[in-house]
C-alpha cells in the first residue's frame, strides 16, 4: 500500500471526489441512452420501421440487422469508449491506481 | 477414419489438456480458491468470462433457437451480450473496489444485515444449482450421442473431470482451465460455421455470408428464406411473431439478470486493479461476441440447409445423419397423410405438419446437414464439452463459496481457520459436483423449464439491490431487503403460476400486459426499484461508516495490489 499523500484540506478532496463522481455519472448515462436506442430501439421498437431499408449491397433488411449484429458491435464499442474515458478521467482527479500498483 | 474415432481422439486431448492445466494451477491459499489470487491478467480473465458465460446453452441450443425463431430469436442475441455494457458501466468496478470475495459478501457489508447476507446466499446457490444441473445434462447429450455411450456413463466423466479441477484449483484453476476451454469452443464454433458460409454464401466471413447472395440461385440468402419460409407457412423469418412488449421485456430480464448472476460477477474479483475489472469487461464481450454474432449466420445456414434437405422429399432418400437423430428421438417424422414424403410446414400451410426437429441438434448436427469431414464433427462435440464444463465449474465455485465463505466464515464459525475454510469450500466443491451431477442424469421435470427463469430472478432480485448499493448513499437495509422480497416472490409468483399451477392458461391473453413468464423480470425489477426506493425514505438513513464506505468505492485509488495470504 502507498503512504497517503499529506491531506491538508480533507474538503476540497471530498469535492473533488464528488465531482468526480457527477462526471462518471454524466458519461455513463450518456452511454446508457446509446446503449437503449442501438438495442431496444433501432432493434425492437422501430424495427418495422427500419426493416423498410436495405443495407446497400446486403439482403440485411436494417433493423433486423441491428437486433442480431449491429447491437452487440455497438455494445463493444461503449464499453472500450467507457473504459478509455474513464482512464483519463480518474488521472485527471489524481484517482487511479498508478501509484498503488508500483 | 469415422466421425467417433475423430470424436474420441479430439474430446480425450482437449480432456488431457484441461487436466494439465489444473494440475499446474493448484490453489494454496483462500484467496486462490476464491479469487484467483487477484492476479489474473484483464485478457486472461475476460476469456475465462466468455467461457463461465457461454454455457451448453450459448453453444449447442442457441443458433437453434434463432434458426427456429427467425427475428424474436434476437432477444438472446441482445439479451445476453447488453448486459456486460451494464456490468462494465454499473457493478464490476466498483464492486472489484470494494474487494470482497463474493456477492453476498457485498450484500451483507453494504446493508449491514445477517439477513440480507443469508437472502442473497439462498439466492445466489438456487441460481447457480438450477443452472448447473442443465450444464451437466448438456455434457450427458453430447456424450451419448457422439461417443454412443449411456448419459449416465457421460455424466459421470464430466463430473470427475470438474471435481479434479475444481476441487483441487478453485478458482485459479478454473480460470486457466477455462481460457483453455475458450480457446477450443470458439475454434469448435468457428471452423463449421466458416466451412459452411464458405460452402453457401462464398465467403469465409459468416457475419457478411448470410447477408449475402445465395451460392446456388444469386437471390439474398435472407429473401431466399423468408420465401421458402412464406411457401411452406411459417412467419417470415425477418419479422417474427412474438408481440413487441414482450420482445423489449425478455431482452431486458435477460440482459439485466446477466449483469445479476453471481458466478459472472465474481470473475471480475480476480483482476489486480479496478481499471482491470472495467478492460476484462470489455475483452469478456469481444470474446463472447464473436460467438454470438457468428450465431445468427449459423442459424440462417441451418435453416436454409434443413429447408432444402428435407422438405418435401422421400422419406426414403433421407441423409444418414437424420437417421442418427432419430434414434436419439430428437428428430421425428410421422408421415399423416402417408404419400412417403416429408411434409416440413408451419402453423399457417394447409397441409398437417409431418416432421419435429428438436431445437437443440440444430448446431450440433449442422456439419452433417452440410456435409464436413468428420473431424470437423468431432470438434464440434469437444466445442460443446468444454462450454458446459467451464459454465459448471464457475457455478459450482459460486456454491462451494456462499457455503465455505458467507454461510460458514461470515455467518456460523467466525473463528474458522484459513486451512479449515479451505478445507470446507473444499469439501462443499465435491458435495456440489455431486448433486449437480445426480441433478443431471436424474433431472427433476421442471429443471429445464427454470434455468431459463434463473434470469427474471437474478434481475428481480439481486440486480437492483447491487445498483442502489453503489448509486444511492441512502439506501438503507429496509429498503433493499423489502425490494428484493417483493421482487423475487412477484417474479416466482407469476412464473411458478403459469409453468407449473395453471399451464393451460400460459397464452398471450392471459398474462398481464402481455408479458410472458421469461420476461416478467423486468416488471419484478421495476417493483423491486419502486419499493426500495419508497421504504427507504420513511426509514432510518444508513449508519455512517457505510455511507463512508459507499463513497470509498466510487473511487478507484486504494484498490490495492494482489496480497497473498498463505494456508
Amino acid at each position: 500500500m502507498p503512504i497517503p499523500k499529506p491531506d491538508h484540506d480533507h474538503d476540497t478532496s471530498r469535492q473533488a471526489h464528488r465531482d468526480y463522481w457527477r462526471r462518471n455519472v454524466r458519461l455513463l448515462s450518456g452511454l446508457l441512452v446509446v446503449w437503449f436506442v442501438a438495442s431496444y430501439g433501432f432493434g425492437i421498437l422501430w424495427v418495422d420501421w427500419l426493416n423498410a431499408v436495405r443495407i446497400p449491397g446486403t439482403g440485411f433488411p436494417l433493423g433486423f440487422w441491428f437486433a442480431q449484429q449491429g447491437s452487440i458491435y455497438v455494445f463493444v464499442a461503449l464499453i472500450f469508449l467507457y473504459v478509455w474515458r474513464m482512464n483519463r478521467l480518474d488521472e485527471e482527479y489524481g484517482v487511479s491506481e498508478e501509484g498503488d500498483a508500483s | 477414419m469415422s466421425v467417433q474415432a475423430w470424436t474420441f481422439v479430439i474430446v480425450g486431448l482437449t480432456f488431457a489438456l484441461y487436466i494439465g492445466v489444473a494440475v499446474w494451477s493448484r490453489a494454496g491459499s483462500t484467496r486462490d480458491f476464491y479469487v484467483a489470487g487477484g492476479g489474473v491478467s484483464p485478457l486472461a480473465n475476460g476469456m475465462a468470462t466468455a467461457a463461465d458465460w457461454m454455457s451448453a446453452a450459448s453453444f449447442i441450443s442457441m443458433a437453434g433457437l434463432v434458426s427456429f425463431l427467425g427475428y424474436d430469436g434476437s432477444v438472446y442475441l441482445m439479451g445476453w451480450t447488453g448486459g456486460y455494457v451494464l456490468l462494465a458501466l454499473l457493478l464490476a468496478p466498483y464492486l472489484r473496489k470494494f474487494g470482497k470475495y463474493t456477492v453476498p459478501d457485498f450484500v451483507g457489508d453494504r446493508y449491514y444485515s445477517q439477513l440480507a447476507r443469508v437472502v442473497a446466499v439462498v439466492c445466489a446457490i438456487f441460481v447457480s444449482f438450477t443452472y448447473v444441473s442443465g450444464q451437466m445434462r448438456g455434457v450427458g447429450i453430447v456424450f451419448s450421442r457422439f461417443l454412443e455411450v449411456p448419459i449416465t456413463t457421460g455424466v459421470i466423466i464430466g463430473m470427475g473431470l470438474v471435481f479434479f479441477y475444481a476441487v483441487l484449483g478453485g478458482m485459479k484453476g478454473i480460470t486457466y482451465t477455462q481460457v483453455a476451454q475458450y480457446c477450443v469452443l470458439i475454434f469448435a464454433y468457428l471452423v463449421p460455421a466458416i466451412f459452411i458460409s464458405m460452402l453457401v454464401a462464398g465467403t469465409v466471413i459468416p457475419q457478411l455470408g448470410f447477408g449475402g447472395t445465395d451460392a446456388a440461385s444469386g437471390e439474398f440468402l435472407l429473401d431466399r428464406l423468408n420465401g421458402l419460409h412464406d411457401e411452406l407457412g411459417f412467419a417470415p423469418y425477418t419479422s417474427g411473431a412474438k408481440s413487441r412488449l414482450d420482445v423489449f421485456a425478455i431482452t431486458a430480464a435477460l440482459m439485466v439478470g446477466t449483469a445479476g448472476l453471481p458466478h459472472v460477477i465474481i470473475r471480475f474479483f480476480t483482476v489486480p486493479r479496478v481499471r482491470d475489472a472495467r478492460i476484462s469487461v470489455g475483452w469478456a464481450l469481444v470474446f463472447i461476441a464473436i460467438l454470438y454474432t457468428t450465431a445468427p449466420a449459423v442459424a440462417v445456414f441451418a435453416r436454409t440447409n434443413l429447408l432444402a434437405t428435407v422438405a418435401e422429399q422421400p422419406y426414403a432418400d433421407v441423409p444418414e445423419w437424420f437417421e442418427k437423430w432419430e434414434d436419439t428421438g430428437l428428430i421425428a417424422f410421422d408421415d399423416v397423410n402417408g404419400d412417403g414424403l416429408i411434409q416440413y410446414v408451419g402453423p399457417a400451410a394447409s397441409t398437417p405438419n409431418e416432421l419435429t426437429v428438436d431445437r437443440d441438434i440444430m448446431v450440433l448436427a449442422n456439419p452433417e446437414i452440410a456435409g464436413l469431414p468428420a473431424w470437423v464433427v468431432g470438434l464440434v462435440a469437444a466445442g460443446g464439452l468444454a462450454a458446459a464444463l467451464s459454465t459448471a465449474a464457475g457455478l459450482l465455485l459460486v456454491v462451494s463459496s456462499a457455503v465455505s465463505h458467507d454461510l460458514l466464515k461470515r455467518g456460523l464459525m467466525p473463528e474458522i481457520t484459513e486451512k479449515g475454510e479451505l478445507l470446507a469450500a473444499r469439501v462443499s466443491a465435491a458435495v456440489a459436483v455431486v448433486v449437480a451431477g445426480y441433478l443431471g442424469i436424474d433431472p427433476p421435470g421442471f429443471v429445464a423449464e427454470v434455468v431459463a427463469f434463473a434470469f427474471g430472478l437474478a434481475a428481480s432480485s439481486f440486480f437492483p439491490v447491487l445498483i442502489l448499493g453503489i448509486f444511492s448513499r441512502r439506501m438503507n437495509r429496509e429498503g433493499a431487503v423489502a425490494g428484493m422480497v417483493v421482487g423475487i416472490v412477484f417474479t416466482a409468483a407469476y412464473i411458478v403460476y403459469f409453468k407449473f399451477v395453471n399451464p393451460a392458461a400460459d397464452t398471450a391473453e392471459n398474462w398481464w400486459w402481455g408479458i410472458s413468464p421469461e420476461g416478467i423480470g423486468t416488471v419484478g425489477m421495476a417493483l423491486n426499484f419502486a419499493v426500495s426506493l419508497t421504504v427507504s425514505r420513511f426509514t432510518p438513513a444508513p449508519p455512517e461508516a457505510v455511507q463512508r464506505m459507499v463513497e470509498e468505492i466510487r473511487i478507484p485509488r486504494g484498490a490495492g495490489p494482489p496480497r497473498e495470504i498463505q494456508a
